[in-house]
């Protein structure tokens, strides 16, 4: 039979150039709709919770519900200055990528909460498996800003030895593992990462993410099965940020939650606001505490949105309409955050003008710094014999061979 | 004719093979509405419909398998890879399925899938965005593997790929897309219009794969080289004074080392020019193939200039890139042994 009629299926993005943003039809329960679980819930229990929203942080400021983590005023803070932070840093490193100072960048517009809430709920010795869209994991851990931005103008004192293109950090000291351009090969490391952690009876947590696109990749199904099998103390995390490049998420989910993926691995497969730092925080704890009961792993789908291009060689006016972002119905998470404290009396517009104003200068104070240890355009970068370094622990007979071909 | 790019190249191509064979379609990530992130399919979703030109999931053994499986039930699948670097989760759908579905069926199956992806440095890529990795490919039995140098090649190229019956990779290197490149980073970028290989005919046309060219003329020395090598090597040649004739090879499976030889045999001498890694890399091969077919002819030995047995780095890149200096160097070596 062959009818000319019918064709394959392909999905599209719900809107594209030109058209109005709605979000009306997403299903958004109330803040504080969802009952918090006990830790040591059967995942069988939950399972509703991939299919609804975890939110805390209300429409009108307040935080509701049982998954309030009841925070100290001091740790909201805390986390508002690293939000604000990245937002601040990710401007600057943009203006300068645009005057050719850095061959690359990537912000995390819209997303902040995401690298700082979840970082901030876990403990300094967990082990941290980003994607290239949580650099603000760096802040939370208190990564000195001159080293990062020495690694985006990839000049001498870049830790990676220039060997990366920027934003692909590494950082030992604050035990995030080295970035990968290939998407979602951290997922199934972070797994392992965790198996080693239950083989050595420690109790530190292993954590990871990738993007809603990602989600397709052969690793990401991958992690999931083994982090179920053998009970891996970790925490496997969809930002589901609506946006791989250009392809919308209808091409990696059809119309199920991501969430929903972990419920056949049985797993707690929990969907959170990601744009509610208060949310993110919670369901993060949760996540580590049961971890560290030996209960295994969480998958979580974190609900936001990608406001920025995905990179600098990105156009999205291309694809999707302009500011799709103004009309995302779970806002700003920053500007949520701010209006939580200041809802609290904790906070005022002043106190945020000024904490702009010091991280402004801070930002620029660092970038001046890194600039002498040498710019990407100019150098110096690392020297030429680092080439052959790190290739193997020590070089092989043939590549000392090389390394004199070259003359250094 | 026409002034085209390497990106337009490939667009007129696909172009053409949309046009005369609706069982050609086109996946892979961006490739569809967006066009591709080189700009590759640009208006070809809008003009042929989008289930002749889609964007797939990111998934590259998702989309090689998936091709694999379209080619079985009789379509013409063309799927992009967006990085060569990206080509590895792909890896066991290619060289397990793809290259020995024909062979392991008794001649029942096989699928006519060309895998285009771009390929190679000089962009400032880091080793996620700069890799050759062509010799991964012409290692394993049943795959062709294809790297044009030039606009004009690269349509008559890509057009044979899609219709040859066989998988092909096309690798593209990308550094040459919006102009040639003599690996001098410092001089102003050229355009394809300032070379007679931008020149392209709009209407359909192939050239055989398995055919070298040959890029210039000389009787003192063969320089082998395929992709952006080819003008690294063509502006060393220039500034060495040495009458050196200049073969792109275009195709590396099949290989027309008929080429090879007759060139071997009047010259004498050979340098072989690869981006990829030295060891193991298809300069190896190529140096193997020649001693077997004309050793008595050869009166130095033969010289291979390559990328480092490191990783390709990012701020180092360019101590990295076989260089025009390195390319003379080693033909003086040649020329004085």
């Amino acid at each position: 039979m062959n009818n000319k009629e019918k064709t394959l299926f392909v999905p599209d993005a719900p809107f594209r150039p030109g058209d109005k943003p709605d979000f009306s039809s997403l299903d958004l329960p109330e803040a504080g709709s969802s009952d918090k679980p006990d830790v040591l819930v059967n995942p069988s229990e939950i399972r509703d919770l991939a299919f609804g929203l975890v939110r805390v942080l209300g429409d009108n400021n307040k935080a509701v519900g049982s998954w309030d983590p009841n925070l100290k005023p001091s740790v909201l803070k805390e986390g508002l200055r690293h939000m604000t932070l990245l937002r601040i840093f990710d401007d600057r490193m943009l203006t300068m990528q645009r005057q050719g100072k850095l061959s690359f960048y990537m912000k995390s517009l819209g997303e902040e909460a995401v690298a700082i809430a979840q970082g901030m709920a876990l403990r300094p010795d967990d082990i941290l498996f980003p994607s290239y869209r949580q650099p603000g994991l760096q802040f939370v851990r208190g990564r000195n800003l001159v080293d990062m931005i020495c690694h985006c103008i990839t000049n001498s004192k870049d830790n990676v030895k220039g060997r990366q293109m920027p934003v692909h950090y590494s950082w030992k000291e604050g035990n995030l593992i080295s970035i990968s351009s290939p998407v979602g090969t951290q997922f199934p490391q972070a797994v392992g990462c965790a198996m080693a952690s239950a083989y050595k009876g420690e109790d530190n947590v292993s954590i990871s993410w990738l993007g809603d696109g990602t989600a397709a990749e052969g690793d990401f199904h991958y992690a999931l099965n083994f982090a179920s099998v053998y009970k891996a103390p970790v925490i496997l995390n969809v930002v589901n940020n609506q946006w791989a490049i250009s392809t919308h998420k209808n091409f990696s989910s059809g119309n199920a939650t991501f969430a929903s993926r972990g419920i056949a691995y049985d797993m707690p497969s929990i969907r959170v606001d990601g744009n509610d730092f208060l949310a993110l925080y919670s369901v993060t704890s949760w996540a580590a505490e049961r971890a560290r009961k030996g209960e295994g792993a969480t998958f979580i789908e974190v609900f936001t949105y990608r406001a920025e291009a995905h990179s600098t060689s990105d156009d999205p006016t291309r694809y999707r309409p302009k500011d799709e972002w103004k009309s995302w119905p779970l806002g700003d998470p920053l500007e949520r955050l701010k209006l939580h404290l200041i809802e609290l009396g904790e906070w005022s517009k002043t106190d945020q003008n000024k904490l702009e104003k010091e991280l402004d200068q801070l930002v620029i104070k660092s970038y001046k710094e890194a600039e002498k240890y040498g710019t990407l355009n100019e150098g110096p970068w690392a020297s030429e014999e680092t080439l052959f370094e790190d290739v193997y622990k020590k070089p092989p007979r043939h590549l000392r061979k090389q390394r004199q071909e070259l003359g250094i | 004719m026409a002034q085209m790019n390497m990106i337009q190249a490939v667009n007129s191509a696909l172009d053409i093979i949309l046009e005369k064979d609706s069982n050609v379609c086109i996946f892979g990530e961006d490739v569809g509405y967006f066009g591709g992130v080189f700009r590759c399919t640009d208006g070809l979703q809008s003009k042929y419909g989008k289930h002749r030109v889609f964007d797939s999931p990111l998934a590259e053994g998702g989309i090689v398998s998936t091709a694999i499986g379209m080619g079985i039930n009789g379509l013409r699948p063309v799927a992009e890879i967006q990085f060569a670097d990206y080509i590895f989760p792909a890896f066991d759908q290619i060289t397990n399925e793809l290259a020995k579905l024909r062979y392991r069926s008794g001649g029942e199956y096989s699928a006519p899938v060309t895998i285009r992806t771009p390929s190679g440095g000089g962009i400032r890529g880091g080793h996620y965005h700069s890799q050759s990795p062509e010799a991964y490919f012409t290692h394993t039995p049943g795959l062709k593997v294809v790297i044009p140098s030039n606009p004009h090649d690269t349509k008559g190229l890509l057009i044979s790929a899609i219709e040859d019956d066989d998988p092909v990779i096309f690798f593209e290197p990308k550094r040459l897309y919006n102009g040639p490149f003599d690996g001098d980073h410092k001089k102003a970028a050229l355009k394809w219009d300032t070379h007679p290989k931008g020149e392209v005919p709009e209407e359909y046309y192939s050239i055989p794969l398995g055919e070298a060219s040959i890029e210039r003329e000389g009787s003192q020395l063969t320089v082998l080289c395929y992709g952006t090598m080819v003008h690294v090597a063509r502006e060393a040649v220039k500034l060495s004074g040495i009458d050196a004739e200049i073969i792109d090879l275009r195709s590396l499976v099949p290989l027309d080392i008929d080429a090879i030889t007759k060139s071997i045999e009047k010259t004498g001498r050979c340098v072989i020019v690869h981006e990829a890694p030295k060891t193991s890399g298809f300069g190896g091969e190529l140096s193997a193939q020649i001693q077997e077919s004309c050793f008595y002819h050869l009166e130095a030995p033969i010289t291979r200039v390559t990328g480092w047995d490191t990783p390709f780095p990012h701020s180092l890149e360019w101590y990295y890139f076989p260089s025009q200096e390195r390319v003379i160097e080693a033909m003086k070596k040649t020329m004085e042994s």
